[in-house]
């Protein structure tokens, strides 16, 4: 690159507001993130309708942020990236209308990003991406083992039949009665305990990358059923120890065996999950034992945030993808490569 | 003095640029079709067509609501970021008063009606008084058929304007009788010429950064959540 790259990244999938300025595609300028998570702790988790009016609330101001701590002005940009799906489709739409407007504004090009793109790329922001590479997604809507061989080049090798990882959290904090968002809740009573119930591991058939959280959540629901009906009482540290390492086990055996079969050169983890602790040292170690480059962002570029839309979008951008102003929220959007 | 109006509130779209009390292009269409489809690639035809950039614009209108949740904030949303990105005022309108502006010369009452779905209605009711709109009530959303009470008991001539008018009319005409007037057809839809023309009138210059639709209703869950607060005090 001859001349500096800067691209504005918005993100409104969820429940979180962003805009974030990046250099080149890997410097991060300015990373702005209004977050909900007190309005929606009311509702034990995140409402559509109320996720999309905080949006409209938020998003000129948080733009504006990450303009002003990047000490910069729209005609300094090169382009504008957005979150296109998959999430909230009301929700998505506010970054994208507002980043087509800014865009038409300003006469920028605008680039339309996959959430999970987003994820992964949030990676090349702390160090260079290097292929053949392996990321497992792990999000309240997401868990996916991703093979790329090249950059904008992704291949799914295996996805959640039924729960994410993420969501599989949530419901289990709510058995036991822990505020929303359950996971860090259950990561930290996991790591206090000194005892773990035995939960069951889904590894469905052996040669499959593929996951399930269903069966363990029910497993979950039915053990603390049992123990109330005898008049016990349950130990919510050991439900959550034990739920964490049944997740941990998969997540971690399915990641390394799929390292190894596609000798990748390195592994990252990334999306909300990826902050806890527990999966993180589990996945630390075994790549440790392997010898093999692991990476996980800090937990600031692991939750929803702007600047790893942006750093996938300097991605799309440099290889010729463009959106037009007709572009729409699409919250079942599938991942495809920009970069065959 | 060039404005730029756009109203996105409900299922019509309309975005207008006028320029020293002129219109110079409109469009209008009523399609069952996403608003963050149509209501930017409207836009960006609509300045090229009259041949101008976006910075050549000094305010911008827009409907504010009530109507469709997403709707309305798709057209906020646009509005509010040209606002600021190009620094230029805002003007926020309700979407009832727009409609209400297709019937101005009207001797009574003026009601613009938007459907709300299981017998609701979000509706105004307005009075031409002295060249302008004055709302008589505060618009909101209403049960059709406490909506039709009050109106009747003015025994006032009532004209209704919108396109969600005819699911209501043998209701109105069977409450109003002979003081229920239905708008013909080309009152319809709601006009961004009309939105300019109102905040010229009357608009209150907008704090861009802050500036929310007027939904006119708690979101459900909201709702949910504040009976539950009540319930719980009572309780205690």
């Amino acid at each position: 690159m001859d001349k500096d790259m800067y691209i504005l990244g918005i993100e409104t999938s969820c429940d979180e507001t962003a805009a974030s300025v990046v250099k080149n595609g890997h410097e991060i300028v300015s990373n702005v993130v209004a977050s909900q998570i007190q309005s929606q702790q009311r509702f034990g988790g995140v409402v559509p309708e109320i996720a999309s009016r905080h949006h409209v609330e938020q998003i000129t101001l948080v733009i504006e942020e990450a303009l002003a701590e990047a000490n910069l002005a729209p005609s300094d940009l090169d382009a504008v990236a957005v979150t296109e799906g998959p999430g909230l489709v009301g929700a998505l739409l506010i970054g994208i209308n507002a980043a087509k407007a800014f865009a038409f504004a300003n006469g920028l090009p605008i680039v339309g990003v996959h959430h999970i793109a987003g994820h992964i790329y949030a990676n090349q922001l702390m160090q260079p991406m290097e292929f053949p590479l392996l990321a497992l997604i792990v999000s309240g809507g997401h868990t996916e083992l991703v093979l790329m061989e090249k950059h904008g080049s992704f291949k799914l090798i295996g996805e959640t039949r039924d729960d994410a990882a993420g969501e599989a959290y949530d419901k289990v904090a709510r058995v036991l009665g822990l505020p929303y968002p359950g996971g860090p809740h259950i990561d930290k009573l996991a790591l206090e305990s000194d005892e773990a119930v035995d939960f069951p591991r889904a590894w469905l058939e052996p040669d499959s990358y593929d996951f399930s959280f269903s069966g363990l959540k029910s497993a979950v629901i039915n053990y603390k059923h049992n123990i109330e009906q005898k008049g016990g009482e349950v130990n919510p540290s050991h439900v959550a120890a034990g739920f964490q390492q049944s997740v941990v086990d998969v997540l971690t055996e399915k990641t390394s065996r799929a390292a190894k079969e596609y000798g990748v050169k390195q592994v990252i983890a990334a999306g909300g999950v990826a902050a806890n602790k527990g999966l993180r040292a589990s996945l630390d170690a075994v790549f440790e034992k392997e010898g093999l480059p692991f990476y996980v962002p800090p937990i600031s570029l692991c939750t929803d945030n702007a600047a790893m839309i942006a750093a996938a979008g300097t991605s799309m951008f440099v290889s010729g993808k463009r959106g037009t102003m007709e572009m729409n929220g699409r919250p079942g959007m599938e991942l495809v490569s920009w970069n065959d | 003095m060039i404005w730029l109006g756009i109203d996105t509130a409900n299922m019509p779209l309309s975005v207008a640029i006028v320029k020293d009390g002129t219109i110079l292009a409109e469009v209008n269409s009523s399609m069952a079709v996403n608003h963050s489809l149509r209501a930017m690639p409207v836009i960006e035809e609509l300045f090229a067509t009259v041949q101008l950039q976006p910075k050549d614009i000094d305010a911008i209108a827009v409907s504010e609501g009530p109507g469709s949740y997403t709707g309305v904030r798709i057209g906020v949303t646009i509005a509010k970021t040209l606002a600021w990105t190009l620094k230029k005022p805002l003007f926020g309108v309700s979407s009832l008063k727009v409609l209400a502006a297709n019937a101005v010369y009207f001797d009574g009452l003026i009601c613009p009606i938007v459907d709300a779905r299981r017998n609701n209605v979000y509706a105004g009711v307005y009075e031409f008084v002295d060249g302008g709109l004055t709302a008589i009530a505060e618009d909101g959303h209403f049960a059709i058929e406490n909506l039709l009470d009050v109106l009747a008991s003015k025994e006032r001539p009532v004209l209704f304007v919108g396109k969600d008018v005819a699911m209501h009319e043998e209701l109105m005409k069977e409450r109003l009788k002979e003081n229920a007037v239905i708008a013909p057809f080309p009152l319809q839809l709601p006009r961004a010429s009309s939105l300019i023309f109102i905040a010229q009138q009357s608009g209150q210059e907008e704090n861009t950064h802050a500036f929310t639709p007027e939904y006119r209703r708690i979101a459900e869950a909201e709702a949910n959540w504040l009976m539950q607060q009540r319930k719980d005090q009572d309780n205690e």
